[in-house]
């Protein structure tokens, strides 16, 4: 008994613990060059302009944000599938920016991948027994004999019909085919698993089932996520705690039900705004902040604070000039922003509270 | 009761394939009134846009088996020769897609789009016809509209593309507005831009709209009517309020358990999504087509199709249990979770 409750702060209190993945000033610049011979560099897409980010041990967390955001880059940087231009990504405390050849390999054994579309990323030739299978040749972690009770054991676990284990991926359906795609990457039970849209690509009944799924999984394999969507309603309820991210940048952090209930930046704000909601009285309470144009090129953002442009707050020439650093607000919620939104500025009611 | 401007009575559409019949859809009876907007819900392969192409004459009797009447403003489009059916599609009845970048020629300007289709059907000069192409872009909100005209697709972002998409389809003013997903592929921001827009495009130009999508967020502050759709039948159709706080059919409790809360107040609750997957159009399921995947089933859903029976004027829906059973199981297990 006594051992509980002096394990229990402990458990409980985020900072204490280390964390699995950490980001420090982390930029990735596409070079923009012209001229074949003489490939001159006459600019860059600055598609992750400096991120700051800690994702602990058995939590999830969201990154949302609009197409051309760099959610998906940052997600692919984590991954060490692109290399960062600047900044350091540690893993468990190990520095990882720069590991190469066989270290790298053994590190992809602890971070996985589950793509948006399940038409494009399961080899169509393959049959699905050697798409979930192809972890465990590859790292050599099941031995051959093994591998198909390994496999089919799999996917019962995923919901899938382990006689199914030699057809091919045209045979299932999306959210079947996402099924796959998440059987292959808990394969060799790593550590952080990376989500890119999961589930944006499926019918709201089959989403309903694979989130359900990907929460089953991370209590029982004691798994770390990284969560990406365009959607915030999906977002916010998988995730512990929620980055927004505009053009490069997180804008704010904070638990789901904080950036529900008082989001500080004004482009969470047209965020949460714009989600539609199942509830038409709920949504005629919303006030709603509706945003002009799209989101300016990455090439060249805008200066001082990049969201000015299209802020409904902005007030010059404070917003063009100055760029605005994460500040904190409520407990365990930052944000960038020189005119922060008032408590409650979107949702009136709480909800179910 | 207005005269409707489209009534489509008993209508099927089946599909003859080499695996056997696929019924797309099965006998559905609907009617919409002038200025109305409908919304049609349902997941992949329910129907809704199979139903909508075949009121639209893009799917023929060359490729499938129709049965059924679609009268539109008095005249019974199945029945119309090619030519004539022709003049109604894009003038009197139009419709916009779910991925702008498909539906636009990549070879063409923007502008000489919208102008090709306006000469079509309007005997008008090139310069007219690009003078209206202009207004019609700044009416869809696509800034420096003169310049845009003359820009291609890929020079235009997924909600611009969209936009001129909508300008070109309401650029002869049509009666009936067929929007078939129309923000799927969009960011939620430009999504509510574009439902904002249509919105008030359709009070403008005092058109019906058709919203097709398999998310009932998207149509909860757009619609004034809602049918659902399961397995190539209207399983439910009701106003707004019925399918929202009063839904008769277990698949729409499934669908509306299935989308996650903006509101609920913690991480990792459970979502209660419908239990297994579509059926096969093919060998659709005897009795009601949801009884393999419906928490409610009895003996009697097995054995017999249920009707789409009115629960009052407006409020139908096509299911064996009891009215009080089913309003007393949508209290304790939809909106207990609200």
């Amino acid at each position: 008994m006594s051992v509980q409750v002096n394990e229990r702060p402990e458990e409980d209190s985020q900072v204490e613990r280390e964390p699995l993945v950490r980001l420090r000033g982390v930029r990735k610049l596409f070079p923009i060059t012209r001229g074949i011979l003489f490939q001159k560099h006459i600019g860059d897409v600055r598609a992750v302009d400096g991120v700051d980010l800690e994702v602990h041990k058995g939590e999830t967390v969201g990154l949302v944000g609009e197409t051309g955001c760099g959610k998906s880059t940052l997600a692919r940087v984590v991954m060490r599938l692109y290399d960062a231009t600047e900044g350091t990504i540690e893993f468990e405390g190990r520095d990882i920016t720069h590991l190469k050849g066989r270290d790298l390999r053994e590190l992809r054994r602890d971070m996985q991948m589950i793509f948006q579309d399940p038409f494009a990323s399961l080899n169509p030739r393959k049959t699905v027994g050697s798409i979930i299978g192809e972890p465990f040749r590859l790292h050599g972690t099941v031995p051959r004999n093994r591998i198909k009770p390994e496999v089919q054991q799999l996917m019962e676990r995923v919901g899938l019909n382990p006689e199914h284990y030699n057809r091919y991926p045209h045979e299932f359906s999306g959210g079947q085919r996402q099924r796959i795609g998440v059987a292959r990457s808990v394969a060799l039970r790593p550590k952080l698993i990376v989500c890119d849209e999961p589930v944006s690509a499926l019918d709201v009944s089959i989403q309903a089932q694979i989130l359900n799924l990907l929460e089953d999984l991370q209590e029982e394999f004691n798994l770390t996520y990284l969560f990406i969507a365009h959607d915030l309603s999906v977002v916010k309820h998988v995730s512990d705690r929620v980055a927004v991210m505009y053009l490069g940048k997180i804008v704010e952090m904070a638990t789901g039900p904080t950036l529900y209930k008082n989001p500080k930046h004004p482009y969470t704000g047209a965020l949460l705004s714009a989600v539609p909601i199942a509830d038409p009285d709920l949504a005629a309470k919303k006030k709603r902040i509706i945003l002009e144009g799209d989101v300016p090129s990455p090439i060249d953002p805008p200066s001082g604070c990049r969201f000015h442009p299209r802020c409904p707050n902005a007030q010059f020439p404070k917003c063009k000039e100055e760029d605005p650093i994460l500040e904190p607000h409520h407990p365990g919620q930052v944000a960038a922003c020189h005119y922060p939104l008032e408590d409650r500025a979107v949702m009136e009611s709480a909800g179910t509270q | 009761m207005p005269e409707p401007l489209l009534e489509v009575r008993d209508l099927s559409v089946h599909f003859p394939t080499d695996d056997g019949l696929v019924k797309a859809v099965d006998g559905i009876s609907f009617a919409l009134a002038p200025g109305e907007t409908l919304g049609v819900v349902g997941e992949s392969g329910s129907g809704k846009s199979v139903s909508f192409l075949t009121v639209m004459g893009l799917i023929t009797e060359e490729q499938a088996q129709i049965e059924g009447e679609i009268v539109f403003q008095g005249q019974d489009l199945l029945k119309l020769p090619v030519e004539e059916m022709r003049n109604v599609r894009g003038a009197r009845i139009s419709m916009i897609f779910q991925d702008p970048m498909t539906s636009l020629h990549p070879y063409y300007k923007v502008g000489a789009q919208i102008s090709e289709a306006i000469r079509t059907h309007q005997k008008i000069s090139k310069q007219e016809a690009r003078e209206q192409a202009v207004e019609m872009l700044r009416r869809v909100g696509i800034p420096r509209p003169d310049e845009r005209a003359d820009q291609y697709p890929h020079e235009f972002s997924g909600g611009m593309r969209q936009r001129a998409m909508i300008g070109m389809a309401l650029s002869l003013n049509p009666d009936l507005l067929i929007a078939d997903e129309p923000t799927t592929a969009l960011d939620v921001t430009v999504q509510a831009q574009i439902l904002d827009l249509i919105d008030r495009l359709k009070q403008e130009f005092n058109a019906a709209v058709v919203i097709i999508t398999h998310d009932l967020g998207v149509v909860a502050e757009h619609c004034d009517h809602i049918q659902v759709m399961y397995a190539g039948k209207i399983i439910e159709a009701g106003d707004r309020n019925d399918i929202y706080y009063k839904a008769h059919h277990p698949y729409t409790w499934g669908l509306l358990s299935s989308i996650p809360r903006l509101d609920e107040s913690g991480a990792h609750e459970r979502l209660n999504p419908i239990r297994g997957l579509p059926p096969s159009l093919i060998f659709v399921p005897p009795g009601c087509a949801f009884h393999p995947r419906c928490p409610h089933v009895f003996d009697k859903c097995r054995a017999e199709i249920p009707a789409l029976l009115p629960a009052d004027g407006h409020h139908a829906s096509a299911c064996h249990l009891a009215l009080e059973d089913k309003e007393r199981i949508f209290q304790e297990a939809v909106m207990a979770r609200r």
